[in-house]
């Protein structure tokens, strides 16, 4: 285990443990914790497993390890990781199975108040609605025709079935489609277990979750989101279901040989990787991207369920019914792009897992509308605990590959909030609180109590201090729907 | 009706034991040969999953399967059989592993459909996974990602 007196403390929000730490890694490690925060890191193999990452070949800059950082499986939960092109590496399992796994806030300008006797009935409607708990499949029948142009178009396939508005494109990462899938390089076994499963939530830490806006810091931001104090929003957490798990593992196991070919010595094997310009990397990148789409694709199907549920359940009750996309955000991704490194423009590969992008006003990426402003960042909390909305900064350009948190980031085995925690209880004792919970398994709903995840709004509070995003809004939920 | 665990806070089949993990799920199998492990492996993997299957009819299969190594073997057995249940909707209660070496492994299974399962298993992992013989015999240490 590594001991807290490793760590330097560059800034009050950043400790450091220096590249010569050990004589394997190739770049320092960067956390950005307080103190208890990083007590907690500490608690786990989570900086272990980033400084694995730091050992891995063609990294570059340095390992960045988020304050809701949680042991994983390779890399750690909350880990930013960038190699150098063209000869660096891509690594599947740095990106994790559920390839963009992600988050999608939709606004609104209804007021709680005037809905909140039709909670009880809108928990029901999306549970009803949206598909989701083990084994579930989905309502769209998909040819092998229409799933190959899923991978291919992501969100895009969805506007052109009537499933999407333009602007929930406008207002998507990639605007909900990356270029240059390859689904010809995906096994006929993921294409077999993905397309039954479009349109389905899934289950663990997926949600879709009614909230309210509880307060807003800016205002010109919020405004820009259609965010208003008071009223309802949507949020939908989930990824790229059997298809992605099924294109990782494929991925993570047939570059078990491929490093011996390319001489590439591993801290651990779930780190496997090939160098990026190889064929294999290459095909893993189109694999990568395809199922990156499907999940885009995924949540942009779900937010059209989610609209119709609310719909049908508030119509006749309040006059402005219409959910409007505020962003649509990946936090389990590899992506190229460029970042200032020792002072000049370097084209790298940049791994989020269990981290979001995070990029600053005048980002070309950033949707036109919220340019001047900065990227929106979505950070949902715990079941029953706050979520926010925040806005990257120039700052997170410099010192973080352009990234922030994704989460509150769990703190408690799932085995011990299953010995701690009754899920009927607990349900109860959210009902109590005002937040209708619909969920698929009381065990399953057990292992995601609150109290197994970090504060979020400790983990908000260093992002925000570090200047990696900035607050914009924090909200409220009043109703939560998990398989 | 046949059930591998009809509660999945019941005790652990022979030879697997839980281990701690913050956000992912892990055992440790410990067995007398390496054709054990890979069958106690394959029960954690169902007790994990909360599996419950019918009793009749039954199916039968063959698998034969390939690895680089001990550690990619056991991950693509393990694989192999959350796909049969995800897409085909079979588990399998009956194992008998007919030879294994570090690069191949022969299996016949008995089982039935799946009637439900609990946890979503989305993958096997190779996370410090070594499987070692020693003088106790055979070991592994899984991680899955849940």
């Amino acid at each position: 285990m590594v001991a807290k007196n490793a760590f330097i403390r560059r800034q009050p929000y950043l400790w450091e443990i220096p590249a010569d730490f050990r004589p394997a890694m190739k770049v320092p490690l960067w956390l950005f914790a307080d103190e208890p925060l990083l007590d907690d890191a500490l608690g786990d193999q989570s900086i272990e497993q980033a400084l694995n990452v730091a050992s891995l070949p063609g990294v570059v800059g340095r390992v960045v390890v988020m304050p809701d950082v949680h042991q994983g499986y390779g890399m750690p939960i909350g880990g930013v990781m960038a190699s150098s092109l063209p000869n660096g590496i891509i690594s599947p399992g740095a990106v994790g199975y559920d390839i963009n796994c992600g988050v999608r806030l939709l606004s609104s300008a209804i007021e709680l108040e005037a809905v909140r006797g039709l909670l009880p009935e809108l928990a029901a409607a999306l549970y009803n609605d949206c598909p989701s708990g083990v084994g579930t499949k989905g309502r769209i029948p998909l040819s092998a025709a229409d799933f190959e142009r899923v991978c291919l178009e992501g969100a895009r396939w969805a506007l052109a079935h009537g499933l999407a508005e333009a602007q929930d494109l406008a207002r998507t990462e990639e605007d909900g489609c990356l270029e240059g899938a390859q689904p010809e390089v995906v096994s006929e076994r993921a294409k077999q277990r993905g397309r039954p499963q479009l349109g389905t939530l899934g289950a663990g830490n997926h949600f879709i979750e009614v909230d309210f806006v509880e307060q807003v810091f800016n205002h010109a931001a919020a405004h820009a989101m259609g965010l208003r104090e008071g009223c309802l929003a949507v949020q939908i957490h989930c990824g790229s279901r059997g298809f992605g798990h099924q294109v990782c593992t494929d991925f993570v196991q047939d570059l078990q040989s491929a490093v011996h070919r390319y001489h590439i010595d591993l801290p651990d094997r779930e780190l496997v990787c090939a160098p990026f310009e190889s064929r294999e990397g290459q095909a893993y990148l189109g694999a990568m991207k395809a199922a990156a789409n499907y999940a885009f694709a995924n949540r942009q199907v779900l937010a059209h369920l989610a609209r119709g549920s609310i719909e049908r359940v508030l119509a006749g009750h309040v006059r402005n019914i219409h959910l409007r996309q505020v962003y649509d955000i990946a936090h389990n991704m590899a992506k190229v792009e460029t970042h200032q490194i020792e002072g000049r423009p370097v084209q790298v590969c940049v791994h989020r897992k269990g981290a979001t992008r995070a990029f600053g006003p005048g980002a070309r990426e950033v949707p036109e509308e919220y340019r001047a402003l900065g990227q929106p960042v979505l950070v949902p909390g715990s079941m029953g605990t706050a979520s926010w909305v925040l806005l990257g900064t120039e700052a997170s350009m410099a010192l973080t590959f352009g990234s922030a948190c994704h989460g509150a980031g769990r703190v408690m085995s799932r085995a011990q909030a299953k010995r701690e925690v009754r899920g009927d209880r607990l349900r109860g004792e959210l009902e109590q609180r005002g937040i209708q919970i619909r969920a698929g398994s009381l065990p399953g709903l057990a292992e995601e109590a609150p109290q197994a995840y970090k504060d979020v709004d400790r983990v908000v509070n260093v992002i925000h201090q570090a200047g990696l995003a900035t607050k914009v809004a924090r909200l409220r939920p009043v109703a939560v729907v998990k398989g | 009706m046949g059930v591998i665990v009809d509660d999945p806070s019941a005790s652990w089949p022979s030879g697997v034991e839980e281990i701690e993990h913050t956000a992912d799920w892990a055992i440790r199998v410990s067995a007398p040969s390496a054709a054990e492990l890979f069958r106690r492996a394959a029960l954690g993997l169902y007790h994990l999953a909360g599996m419950r299957l019918t009793a009749t009819p039954r199916h039968e299969r063959r698998l034969q399967l390939t690895g680089v190594d001990w550690e990619s073997l056991l991950v693509a057995w393990l694989n192999e059989l959350l796909f049969l249940q995800e897409h085909e909707g079979l588990a399998y209660d009956e194992i008998r592993i007919v030879a294994v070496d570090r690069e191949v492994l022969q299996a016949e299974l008995g089982g039935g459909r799946v009637i439900a399962w609990t946890r979503d298993i989305k993958a096997v992992t190779f996370h410090n996974l070594h499987v070692e013989e020693g003088p106790a015999g055979w070991r592994a240490t899984i991680v899955f990602d849940v």
